[in-house]
């Protein structure tokens, strides 16, 4: 059995990646230097019950967008697999596919099931520098919900609030 | 500071929630529901025999949480049943949950805005009262404030549950070992 590296901690730059998020385009972390980002990996598309991880943050966006973050969703489905999920619940936010190399972004966080071959259930909250403030590893079988992305979001915006108010002294 | 942990329902049970059953039992179930999710219609079955054999040591809160993506006329049977409460009481307001959920996946149309008048009236509402405020989204803001307060006490999906504040990640869909949860929270 190999060794699972262990879940990205805060205070970790967060790894860069490039991957599809239609199957002509793609996105990078990069892209995002600036905002707060959430990125969210997941098991597969097509979770069999009605309300769940992705379908949740869909209904969340505007609180999302209210603390100026951006939310990926990230499993090792293909682009078109995603497309059609995207499609039919409606979601409006993208999903990437970390499907070549396999789960590459996903071990790379510390969030892959080597035996299942899927990522993780996990949470990480990407500040405007690009460094992780906050991770979360869920067991597999219970959706984390919203809670907690929530706090870490706000706990960004009172150390934004409080650099802009002391900036010149400190 | 640390965190609240995960899971934990906030803001707690208080006079502007629906409460079912005595409101000083010790046991407090609060349920986090969509009218239009099928998972919740099935939940509403298992919960009348959960209810009977517990009595007087349960009380059964139910919060909005539509998903209204998924289910896209969930926010107003919400509303719909928040007008019957406003309207015409508790007593009402609970006729209206379990006509919502008893109907709702009959048909497509089961809960467009003329049937939720039809049940609002058949609860003993007015049905002018019901669809004016459906028109004018009086009770849009108390939905979404559920909503919300599901969000931050870390609502997954629909239905979840919360005994005695406590996000349950049990198995609900089996009386018995729901019944048994609820008595080990009572200590």
């Amino acid at each position: 059995m190999t060794e699972q590296s262990a879940i990205l901690q805060p205070g970790t730059p967060a790894p860069d990646f490039t991957l599809p998020v239609t199957p002509d385009q793609s996105v990078s972390l990069s892209d995002f230097r600036g905002h707060p980002l959430i990125i969210a990996f997941y098991p597969n598309d097509w979770s069999p019950v009605c309300g769940d991880q992705m379908a949740l943050y869909n209904e969340i966006l505007p609180e999302f967008h209210r603390h100026r973050a951006q939310i990926l969703g990230v499993s090792v489905d293909s682009a078109w697999c995603h497309g059609a999920f995207a499609a039919q619940r409606k979601l409006h936010f993208p999903l990437l596919a970390d499907f070549e190399p396999k789960g590459a972004v996903a071990m790379r966080y510390g969030v892959y099931r080597a035996h299942e071959g899927t990522a993780d259930r996990a949470l990480f909250v990407v500040d405007n520098e690009g460094i992780i403030r906050w991770s979360y590893l869920s067991p597999i079988g219970i959706n984390p919900g919203a809670d907690g992305i929530l706090e870490a979001l706000e706990g960004l915006d009172a150390v934004t609030v409080h650099q802009s108010s002391s900036g010149a002294t400190s | 500071m640390t965190a609240p942990q995960q899971g934990t329902l906030r803001p707690p049970v208080s006079d502007s929630d629906h409460v079912f059953g005595n409101a000083t039992a010790p046991i407090t179930l609060v349920e986090y529901g969509d009218f239009q999710c099928p998972h919740c219609a099935r939940a509403h079955l298992v919960l009348p025999i959960v209810q009977k054999q517990l009595g007087e040591r349960l009380r059964f809160v139910f919060r909005n949480f539509p998903l209204t993506e998924a289910h896209p006329d969930a926010l107003h049977a919400a509303e719909a049943a928040e007008s019957v409460a406003t309207h015409a009481g508790v007593s009402a307001y609970w006729k209206m949950h379990d006509t919502l959920f008893e109907h709702a996946q009959e048909a497509e149309d089961a809960l467009d805005d003329a049937h939720l008048v039809r049940y609002a009236e058949r609860a003993g509402a007015a049905p002018d009262d019901v669809a004016r405020d459906l028109e004018g989204d009086v009770h849009e803001a108390r939905v979404k404030a559920d909503f919300m307060s599901g969000v931050r006490s870390g609502v997954n999906g629909t239905p979840t549950f919360f005994i005695d504040g406590r996000r349950f990640e049990g198995d609900w869909t089996d009386p018995a070992s729901f019944v048994a949860a609820l008595e080990a929270a009572e200590g």
